[in-house]
Order: structure tokens, then sequence, then C-alpha cells
């Protein structure tokens, strides 16, 4: 029987390939707002809305999400109104999290062996509501990734021009925490909470290697999240090793080669393109030191009509083969 | 000179901020008619960069109240009407993005949420580009820009609404010649189509031909308010440490 007809194992991979879109499509944003280890602060909140669950016989994921959700909440709200910066609010969710965590799974009387299906993933055990519950956070998360695409980027990109363009920047950046708490919850069968940040952060980091804009890094993200996932489980199920750290361990490979590619490219390009202000050296006579053009009475501008070159500090203009550049109330020889 | 009646731009009324318990700004008042090309100059410190955030409403007030196009600023929704151009690029982002990306930004007032970006939005974003002269970068992404070239990309994301009000906070700062001098050509077309302007400078550069009006700040104050002429521009900007430079009008 091969591994795509065990129900397991296709719940696994509709799970994993869920898990592989929402998680770099919100983990762009995060990267782009310097906050990448915002899902590993959630992650760790995670954890005492699981225990949370195990504790009142509710269901783990869906205490998970309420719980990461109002600690994803809080750090925004922290954030924003300036008593603490973004990496220190991050350190309180961490500790109180985990702390949090430990202490309620103590008093529901659970061992470590439930938790850590939970801290590392168990894919294999996921049921058919789960999925059902994993499908619907993880389309709701991509819609609002997608559709709000334009509106996040300007949030991410610079808050204060956002702000002046009319946009609700607390509300978005709301937004993206929830979202954020979601992926989390829809990550944590899969990777496995402790893991979930990799997933939101590494394929990120691998697609800017080779791209230059937002939409080819988010998509490019998306495709090696879904291809790391899937490989993961099913390297997992084939050599008997746990997903989640098997999914984690593709992606930083992915990384690494991905960097590697990355700097022999730029370094060819590099070659094939000089920077700007180098360009004008090429085919251009070397400067003179200060050579007045002879009685020269048109005025260049920059609507003149002579090809306009930029020399270092300043245009020159080309006139008749040569090289005009303005200097005090004549014009130079360049 | 426009009439005393003609509608104002912007309109500050009694203004005092507060940053972390200093007060920065200390009842400032200032109108600003529609149409009008103003510079507001000081040292760094006189608190013009808080002046500029306070109007766009990126600062809040303490006491008394800014008002765009009438409108107190709290309660301002038409931003479509206005367009800033921060001091640099506030961090390019940990993402790459490419000049037409960052330019596109600009369009959001206009623009409903889940709604694609059309034709029409794309023709003003290539238009916008061509003004300051980097349609052949607009694939480029703008972390690999030389500072002059981003700081083009910030002014074409704010004309690209083609904005009643454009507000510039240090627009020269650091950028080379050739920049300047596309930035007072943008700045100049959009005054004869205009457009009113409130730029933040210590240094005006090729600008200072555009300019009808300067308001010089010195801590937390205007000090002079009126017609521009070189000493004020220069002499007295660079050389703020004498209190009483001939020339003030202290209000």
């Amino acid at each position: 029987m091969s591994l795509f007809e065990l129900e397991f194992m296709q719940r696994a991979l509709i799970a994993g390939l869920l898990t592989g879109l929402s998680a770099p499509a919100i983990g762009t944003y995060l990267v782009q707002r310097r906050l990448s280890l915002l899902g590993d602060g959630i992650g760790h909140i995670a954890i005492t809305g699981v225990a949370l669950g195990l504790l009142t016989g509710s269901a783990p994921v869906l205490t998970a999400v309420l719980v990461s959700i109002a600690g994803a909440t809080a750090i925004e709200l922290i954030r924003a109104r300036g008593k603490a910066t973004g990496d220190v609010a991050l350190a309180l969710m961490f500790y109180g999290g985990i702390a949090g965590g430990v202490l309620l799974i103590g008093l529901a009387g659970q061992g470590a062996a439930t938790l850590n299906t939970y801290l590392f993933g168990s894919l294999t055990t996921v049921s058919q509501s789960d999925l059902y519950v994993v499908v619907g956070l993880a389309v709701a998360v991509l819609v609002v990734a997608i559709g709000l695409g334009p509106q996040l980027f300007a949030v991410c990109q610079d808050e204060e021009f956002a702000r002046t363009t009319g946009l609700r920047v607390q509300l978005l950046n709301l937004v993206i925490a929830v979202m954020a708490a979601v992926t989390v919850t829809v990550a944590m069968r899969t990777v496995g909470l402790l893991l979930v940040s990799a997933l939101m952060v590494v394929p990120v980091a691998t697609a800017q290697q080779v791209t230059r804009s937002f939409r080819s890094t988010f998509v490019t993200a998306c495709i090696i999240g879904v291809l790391a996932c899937l490989a993961g489980i099913v390297t997992s199920y084939n050599a008997n090793v746990a997903p989640g750290a098997t999914i984690v361990v593709l992606a930083l490979a992915g990384f690494v080669v991905a960097a590697t590619v990355g700097t022999l490219l730029r370094r060819r390009s590099g070659r094939a393109r000089p920077l700007a202000d180098e360009e004008p050296e090429v085919g251009v006579p070397a400067p003179e030191p200060h050579v007045v053009s002879p009685g020269h009475p048109h005025a260049h501008n920059p609507v003149c009509g002579h090809k306009k070159v930029e020399h270092g500090d300043h245009v020159d203009y080309v006139h008749d083969g040569h090289l005009h550049a303005a200097h005090g109330d004549h014009w130079d020889e360049h | 000179m426009t009439p005393e009646d003609s509608p104002q731009a912007v309109q500050v009324s009694d203004l005092s901020v507060d940053l972390g318990g200093r007060l920065v700004l200390r009842g400032i008042d200032l109108r600003i008619r529609q149409g009008e090309v103003v510079a507001v100059l000081g040292t760094n410190g006189s608190g013009k960069s808080t002046l500029i955030k306070t109007i766009v409403g990126l600062l809040p007030a303490a006491r008394g109240e800014v008002r765009l196009f009438g409108t107190p600023v709290p309660r301002f929704r038409q931003w479509r009407r206005v367009g800033y151009v921060p001091q640099r690029i506030t961090a390019a982002g940990g993402v790459p993005a490419t000049v037409f990306e960052v330019v596109s930004s600009g369009l959001l007032s206009k623009r409903r949420l889940f709604s694609p970006l059309g034709a029409a939005g794309k023709q003003a974003i290539e238009q916008a580009l061509e003004v300051v002269d980097m349609a052949d970068r607009r694939t480029d992404a703008v972390a690999e820009l030389s500072g002059g070239q981003q700081q083009r990309v910030l002014i074409a994301r704010a004309l690209v609404s083609d904005p009643e009000l454009l507000i510039l906070d240090e627009p020269t700062a650091g950028v080379d010649l050739a920049s300047q001098q596309i930035f007072a050509d943008a700045v100049r077309d959009r005054v004869a189509s205009g457009t009113t302007v409130v730029m933040v400078s210590h240094d005006l550069g090729p600008m200072d031909a555009l300019i009808d009006r300067s308001v010089v700040m010195r801590r937390g104050r205007i000090v002079y308010d009126g017609p521009p002429h070189a000493s004020q521009t220069h002499a007295h900007v660079h050389h703020s440490h004498s209190d009483d430079g001939p020339g003030w009008t202290p209000s």
C-alpha cells in the first residue's frame, strides 16, 4: 500500500500543504516588519492555550486559537502604546506562555507526552475534525494575506506613511498579529509550536536570496513552504523520523542552497551591471580639471533636448559630442 | 499674493506638542493658503519636523489644533488630498520591494479594500516615476538604490495620488545635486498646477527659487514668518547660535 493511500497520511499531507502555504504568507509580513520572532512568541503563548484545553477538557486547538489571539493582541497593544519595545514585549510573552503552559499541564494531571505532541507536531494523529478546523483557519489566513496585500504591505513597509494615506494602521497591525496567532495554531499539528516560527521565517529568508520584489518573495516563500512541508512529511514517513523537525531541517537546507546560488547570481549580475555611479565612466573621456567652455551661449536644462548624463553629484549634458556641466555662471567641459 | 479670505490648506492654531514630557512646540500659529509654497526653516531641534508630523497627524497635539482643508486632523478623512514625503525611507523593510511596489502604496488612499490595482493606477505610477526620472528603475529593489534615488521614489509615492497639498520633510537632506534638481523640477510642475507645498529644510538648494514664503522656527516657536530672502535662508539658519540675528521679528 503506497503512503498516499493511507487515510492518516492523506490528512497529514493536506494539513502540511495548508501549513506550508499560510505560514510563509503571514511570515512575509512579519519579516518585512522586522518582527520575525513574533511567531515564536505566539507559539509559546499557545502552549498555555493547549494546556488550558487539556485542563478544561475542551478541544486544545480551539483554546490555543483563542489564547494565542489574546496574546498576539496584547503584544501589539503593548508595542503600539510604547509601553515596551517589540522585542521586550516578545520576551514577556515567551516566559509567560511557557510558564503558564507547564503550570496548567501539571494541574491537568497530564504528562509531558501529551504536551510533546503539540510542541513538536503530531501529524499522524490529525483527525477528520482537526482537519476541518485547519482548513478553515488556513483559508481565512490566505484570503486576508492576499486580499489585503497592498494595505498590509504599506503598513509593514512604512507605518508613518501608511497612516498619512488614511489607512487604519493600528487595526491592520492587529490583523497581522491575529493572523500570526491563527497560523501558529494551524501549524501546531504539523511542525509543532516550538518550530512553527521556522516555517514562517525560513522560506521568506530563502526566497529573498533570489527575489527583488515583495510579490515574488511572497509567492516564492509560499512555494518553498509547501515543498518543504510535503517533502518533510514523505521523508519522515519513509525514514520514520519526527515530521516537524524534518520539515524545518529541509527548509533550512533550502536556505543554504538559495544563499549560495543568490551570492553567485549577484556576483555575476554585479559584473554585468556596474553600480549607477560607475556607469558614466564607461566610454566617457576622463574628466579634465576645470576646462571652461568658451562662449557657450546655450543654457542647458532638463528639457532642452540634449542627452543627460548623471556624473557624480551633477548632471552633464551631451553637446556636439562632448559634455557640458553647469559651474556657477558658465559651462565646463567634462 | 492671494487674498486673506482664500481657502486655507493648513490651519495651525495655538499648537503645543509634547514629546516624552518635553514641550517641543509652544503655541504655534500658522495659516497656509491653498497654492502657497512655504518653507519651514530652522536648526536641528527647532521643532520643524515635529510641526510637520503633527500637521499630517502622526503626533497628537497637547494643546491647540491643526486643521487640514478646514477639518480638524483627528477627524480628517480626505487623505487622498495630501501627499507626504517623510525624511528618508523609514526603513527599507526586511523583505525586498521594488520601486513600483513602493510607489503603488501612494495610491492606497484611493483604493478600496480587496480590490486590485486598476489600469488607471498603473498609469499614475508610471507617470509619477517619469516625473522623478526613475521609470527605468521600476523593477529594481529599493534597498539597492542610492540615497538620492530612494528619496526620489518617496517623492513619486507622494505625487502618485495627485495631491492638492504636498508636505515634504527634509527632501534634499543628503541628496545629490542631480536628484535635488529633479526634485525642484517635480515640485515646480506641481506648483504650476496649483498644489500647496510645505517643506521642511535646513538647506533648500535648487528649491530656493520656488519658495514664496518662509517660516523660521527656533526652540519650538516661530521667530520669522514672511517673504524669503537670501539672508534668512542661509545666514540665519546656519548660524543660529546668536539669539537675535538682524532681520528677525521675534513673535
